[in-house]
């Protein structure tokens, strides 16, 4: 049989292209004599892993900044689905929804930063306060399209069976809305993610110590090249580790009640449009 | 009986229908479309209130939707995705009915969904159904509840045909066993004439009683004469 790209699992090819990549990025840099002060090679980065993961100063980086991350997360996705759910219980919730997150959703969050500088000083409460805003909105505005979309089948259902309060927000409306929820909190993540970081990198500069974005920022400080890129690895792997946590969290929840399509089958459809393309040159 | 549009626009649904249902029948409504046969239902549901005259159910005046009034829709999605077509018979009766145990509810829900023939899909979950198995489930949910009276709005109009009269033999079986009464919303004649004890005909809207046919005294007739009344009734 004639070897086939897409025949392979899909982990393996992009295993089978992150290796090419380094291999190419690391000859690059021994065969065209690249100064290491400005670009480091995968195996100095590796090394720079290697030590400070040992001496701990990596790890120590990663647990603050995600210790930071997820509470400040946590309370803006609290406050999310509590302006989601007055957003469909009243109108003037669901207006003051509106108007809200048309004002701060464009806005990046990190660019109050210098304001939550002055109400909270050089403390991790100011990237909190930070997180949370760049949080909210994402999880509002999915949470309440949720809670919307949730058929007036299912609703009337709920109501033969008398459902009422918390039963029916527990037990219907959030299990309801849970793709859109967990949509909400991807979206939110991704923002908070980046937020976490920019924030860190002004904090660093200004000689704060803390998570990952003042190791990369120290670091330049002492012009260790590897261990920027070392920073910036980590970032990279640790939002892929939390796609996979989401991914897990929808298969096992919405995939497994049909309620949204399999992660693997939404990235799938790319190679099945290519096949097709192929089939149709193949026909006479 | 009017409603109101979202437009504030007053719609006359039905206007001066009045039946009794008797314990134990099997009573249909058919019309034209647009005759008000679903307002009529969700109004015994209890999920829309009439502007005038009076509905009760065991002497008691309709105020809101209750399990006493189970209603089985024509929409395959009426059950919840989240939980297993046992679980959704288990939680209707542990919400519904105070005080079942858990163990209770999964045993009756076995025996339920064995009654309505799909015991052995009790562990799937509803999109892993067919139309027709997501309907026996749906009305396997209501008849777990006992409720006085089955309210079934056309749930087997979006079945192909053969399924649709296998599931009304199944119905009439079930019928049979339980001794429930039901009002059963169509806009097919022959299900009407194959299901029901008496056929509400209703006018096109705003639908007026046309006449209540007895089928049994209707006898072979029964189909033609339903025929007629509708044909006159859209006409008129």
């Amino acid at each position: 049989m004639r070897f086939r790209w897409t025949n392979l699992n899909p982990t393996l090819r992009r295993a089978i292209l992150v290796v090419m990549i380094i291999v190419v990025w690391q000859l690059w840099i021994t065969l065209a004599h690249v100064p290491q002060l400005l670009f480091a090679a995968p195996l100095d980065v590796a090394q720079t892993f290697v030590t400070d993961i040992g001496n701990g100063s990596l790890v120590g980086a990663t647990v603050h900044t995600l210790e930071i991350l997820i509470i400040g997360m946590a309370i803006g996705g609290a406050i999310g689905i509590v302006l989601a759910a007055f957003g469909v219980l009243s109108s003037v919730g669901h207006d003051l929804l509106r108007v809200l997150t048309s004002a701060f959703n464009p806005l990046p969050a990190v660019a109050v930063l210098p304001l939550a500088m002055l109400w909270f000083g050089l403390t991790p409460n100011s990237i909190i306060f930070v997180v949370a805003l760049a949080a909210i909105w994402p999880v509002a505005l999915n949470t309440e399209s949720g809670f919307r979309t949730i058929s007036s089948t299912l609703r009337m259902v709920a109501q033969n069976l008398g459902l009422r309060g918390p039963r029916l927000v527990f037990d219907v409306l959030l299990p309801g809305a849970l793709p859109q929820i967990i949509t909400g909190a991807k979206t939110s993540w991704a923002f908070g993610w980046r937020t976490v970081v920019a924030a860190e990198l002004v904090f660093g500069v200004a000689g704060a110590a803390g998570g990952l974005g003042w190791y990369i920022s120290n670091a330049r400080y002492y012009l260790q090249t590897p261990a920027m890129f070392a920073g910036l690895v980590t970032i990279s792997v640790l939002g892929l580790l939390v796609e996979a946590l989401f991914n897990a969290v929808e298969s096992r929840t919405v995939v497994r009640w049909g309620m949204s399509l399999a992660p693997e089958a939404r990235e799938e459809a790319p190679a099945a449009l290519e096949e097709e393309a192929a089939r149709e040159l193949v026909a006479p | 009986m009017t409603y109101r549009e979202r437009t504030g626009k007053r719609v006359v649904a039905v206007d001066s229908v009045s039946f009794d249902i008797g314990r134990g029948e099997k009573f249909v409504v058919i019309g034209p479309s647009g005759c008000g046969k679903t307002t009529l239902l969700k109004a015994i549901g209890g999920f829309m209130r009439p502007s005038g005259g009076r509905l009760t159910i065991e002497g008691r005046p309709i105020a809101s939707p209750g399990p006493d009034r189970m209603v089985v829709f024509q929409d395959f999605d009426q059950l919840f995705p989240w939980r297993t077509v046992r679980g959704n018979v288990a939680y209707a009766q542990r919400v519904a009915k105070g005080g079942v145990s858990k163990e209770a509810a999964r045993k009756h829900a076995d025996a339920v969904l064995d009654l309505v023939g799909i015991g052995h899909a009790a562990d799937r979950y509803p999109h892993q159904l067919s139309g027709g198995m997501k309907q026996r489930a749906a009305i396997a949910r209501a008849i777990a509840l006992e409720p006085t009276l089955l309210l079934l709005d056309e749930p087997f109009g979006a079945l192909d045909a053969i399924t649709r009269t296998k599931m009304q033999r199944e119905l009439l079986a079930i019928h049979e066993r339980l001794g429930l009464s039901i009002v059963l919303i169509t806009h097919s004649i022959e299900e009407a004439a194959a299901v029901g004890d008496r056929v509400l005909v209703l006018t096109r809207g705003p639908g007026r009683v046309r006449e209540i046919v007895d089928v049994k005294s209707a006898g072979a007739n029964a189909v033609t004469y339903l025929h007629q009344l509708l044909d006159e009734g859209a006409a008129a």
